[in-house]
């Protein structure tokens, strides 16, 4: 198992401030949104740095959402800024026909995505996001694992033409990817090499994954670890091929286990090649109050759940 | 700029005619908005706003126009195809598969002169003031203009627009509200009461004008010259076009039931012969 290790633990959130200033450098023609959350979505930098090209919008998502759409009427790329709950659910139909039905170059970035919210509870924890942006035609939908790759990922959607999700969330998690990594939009990354199971994770249960990994070891099993932080497009060939190799999969996910990153893999193994599968995600309910670690453990997303998913998926080969 | 008033009326009595025969040939759409804002559109595209019909979707430069109130496609399509942005013998395909003009506006076809999807309705105000920043940050000082249903004010985004144009002080756009006090379910007052909506736009800080006869072309003129003369003074600028719906076609007047519905042959053949063929049917 190859070793991980980190000096930091960061939130995601704060990758997406970093990357957002270093884009308004970057291309004079990035600007952002905010629906009164600045502080929760680290957006200070790029306001301090880039007054001009910022908009808050008060608390009102759809009129945030309707505004983005138009700012790309003149060229500019907009970042619309508030938490998961808000940036999905409350406005579906506005990103519906005014972005994805009319092909409009918005970024929706979302933080504070599911469970690890912690104690505002289940009215903030959306666990369905991924489900509804991916299934929006032409939607590109993006989950990625720490700081440094929240941060590359939101350098990369500015030169990616079209309508995105990016996804993160509101804790401080291990920042083990690195810092000058190139991120590219539908590629998985691999993480370990293994043969036994392919363990295929997103966002934070990436590290709850390599954790898993090398409790597995301990146990004589083999994984092979892939970061899937782009849900759509899936890279299908990633799994195709290492999931020929194992033979079965586990798919670990912060999310819904109806209609998130779960259901995307079983879609193409059902076509392509039929393999057993467990899930690690949320069994179709809503969260509640609690600390992160907490609700993972209760919610079944933490790396032991990982661990007997996979002893599981093997005993079904 | 001076108006030739006789000129505007001849192609708005052309659109009329235009609407009329898309919706029989799909005998589907909806002619009663379009009809009544039939003037509004022909003055817009005719008289007021400064447009390329070799269309960009960026329109540097330019005027914008958004229709939020997408179910009045008939009118849009037709008076777009009347000032050069796509052939007039496409009007023939309305609603009909495989064409690029939709049941409701969409940029999906690449129609030229289409720059937002609209038809869930509400969504409009948002995108046309989203075109004016860009606008503004572009240093770019043409126009946007929007329509908006005065049904559709029942929208809750709508409000929510409303409240941020005036405190960013968006003074290149231009609204204007279809106020025809009708909706599919019946009359706006009957259906959920607008109030004052004159009072209720200016208590969000916007400058209001009205234009009495919305269907009286020297009125939306000037109207319109006056909307475009308040600009650039640090408010939006929302007119209340009072419009008939159905205007023009004297059984479709009177009432919300052509809201949504098509003539038959012999309905249609009754509209034509009261509106008069002036620059040739499509």
């Amino acid at each position: 198992m190859k070793k991980y290790t980190y000096t930091e633990s960061k939130d995601t959130r704060s990758g997406f401030g970093a990357g957002l200033l270093e884009a308004g450098k970057q291309n004079e023609n990035v600007v952002a949104l905010c629906a009164d959350l600045i502080g929760s979505l680290k957006m200070n930098d790029f306001i301090k740095a880039y007054p001009e090209r910022f908009f808050q919008i008060g608390i009102a998502e759809a009129n945030m959402m309707g505004i983005a759409a138009g700012l790309t009427i003149g060229g500019k790329i907009p970042f619309t800024g508030t938490f998961a709950n808000f940036s999905t659910g409350r406005v579906y139909d506005q990103i519906r026909q005014s972005i994805a039905y009319s092909g409009k170059n918005v970024k929706i970035c979302a933080s504070h995505a599911g469970l690890t919210l912690g104690e505002d509870g289940a009215t903030h924890q959306i666990l369905e996001d991924i489900g509804l942006m991916k299934m929006l035609p032409g939607m590109t939908v993006i989950n990625p694992c720490d700081f440094n790759q929240t941060k590359a990922a939101t350098l990369a959607l500015v030169n990616h033409e079209g309508p995105a999700y990016l996804r993160f969330g509101r804790p401080v998690v291990p920042n083990f990817t690195p810092a000058d990594q190139t991120f590219e939009i539908g590629k998985a990354v691999m993480l370990n090499e293994g043969t036994d199971v392919t363990i295929i994770a997103t966002g934070h249960l990436v590290w709850e994954a390599i954790q898993a990994g090398e409790e597995l070891e301990k146990l004589g099993i083999s994984a092979e670890i892939i970061n899937i932080h782009t849900i759509k497009p899936l890279d299908d060939d990633a799994i195709l091929k290492s999931v020929t190799k194992t033979g079965c999969v586990v798919t670990a996910e912060e999310h819904n286990r109806l209609g998130g990153l779960g259901d995307s893999v079983a879609q193409l193994l059902a076509q392509r090649l039929p393999t057993p599968q467990e899930y690690v995600a949320v069994n179709d309910s809503f969260g509640e109050s609690g600390t992160p670690a907490q609700l993972m453990e209760k919610y079944g997303l933490d790396a032991a759940h990982i661990v007997n998913a996979v002893r599981k998926v093997i005993s079904r080969k | 700029m001076s108006a030739d008033i006789n000129k505007l009326e001849q192609v708005a009595s052309q659109v009329r005619r235009d609407i009329v025969r898309m919706v029989h040939a799909c005998q589907s759409g909806h002619p009663g908005g379009s009809l009544g804002c039939t003037d509004y559109f022909v003055a817009l595209y005719f008289h007021a706003m400064k447009h390329d019909p070799s269309f960009n979707m960026d329109g540097v430069g330019e005027d914008l126009f958004f229709l939020s109130n997408g179910h009045i496609s008939p009118v849009f399509y037709s008076t777009l195809a009347r000032a050069g942005y796509f052939p007039i013998s496409e009007l023939a395909t309305f609603r009909k598969i495989n064409s690029r003009l939709q049941g409701h506006p969409t940029t999906h076809e690449h129609l030229p002169g289409i720059r937002v999807a609209s038809g869930s309705l509400g969504q409009g105000l948002s995108v046309a003031i989203g075109a004016a920043q860009a606008k503004k940050l572009n240093k770019d000082n043409s126009l946007v203009y929007v329509l908006m249903g005065d049904g559709e004010l029942q929208e809750g985004q709508v409000w929510e627009a409303a409240m941020y144009a005036p405190h960013n002080k968006m003074d290149n756009i231009i609204a204007a509200v279809d106020y025809n006090n009708a909706q599919i379910d019946g009359s706006t007052e009957d259906v959920l009461s607008l109030g004052n909506l004159r009072a209720k736009w200016e208590a969000f800080g916007w400058d209001v004008l009205e234009v009495a006869q919305g269907n009286d072309m020297a009125q939306v003129i000037a109207g319109l010259d006056e909307a475009k003369s308040r600009t650039g003074k640090g408010k939006p600028v929302i007119i209340l076009l009072h419009t008939e719906m159905g205007k023009g076609v004297d059984f479709m007047m009177g009432s919300h039931k052509w809201h949504g519905v098509a003539p038959n042959d012999e309905q249609l053949e009754t509209a034509l012969n009261q509106i008069p063929r002036t620059i040739g049917d499509y």
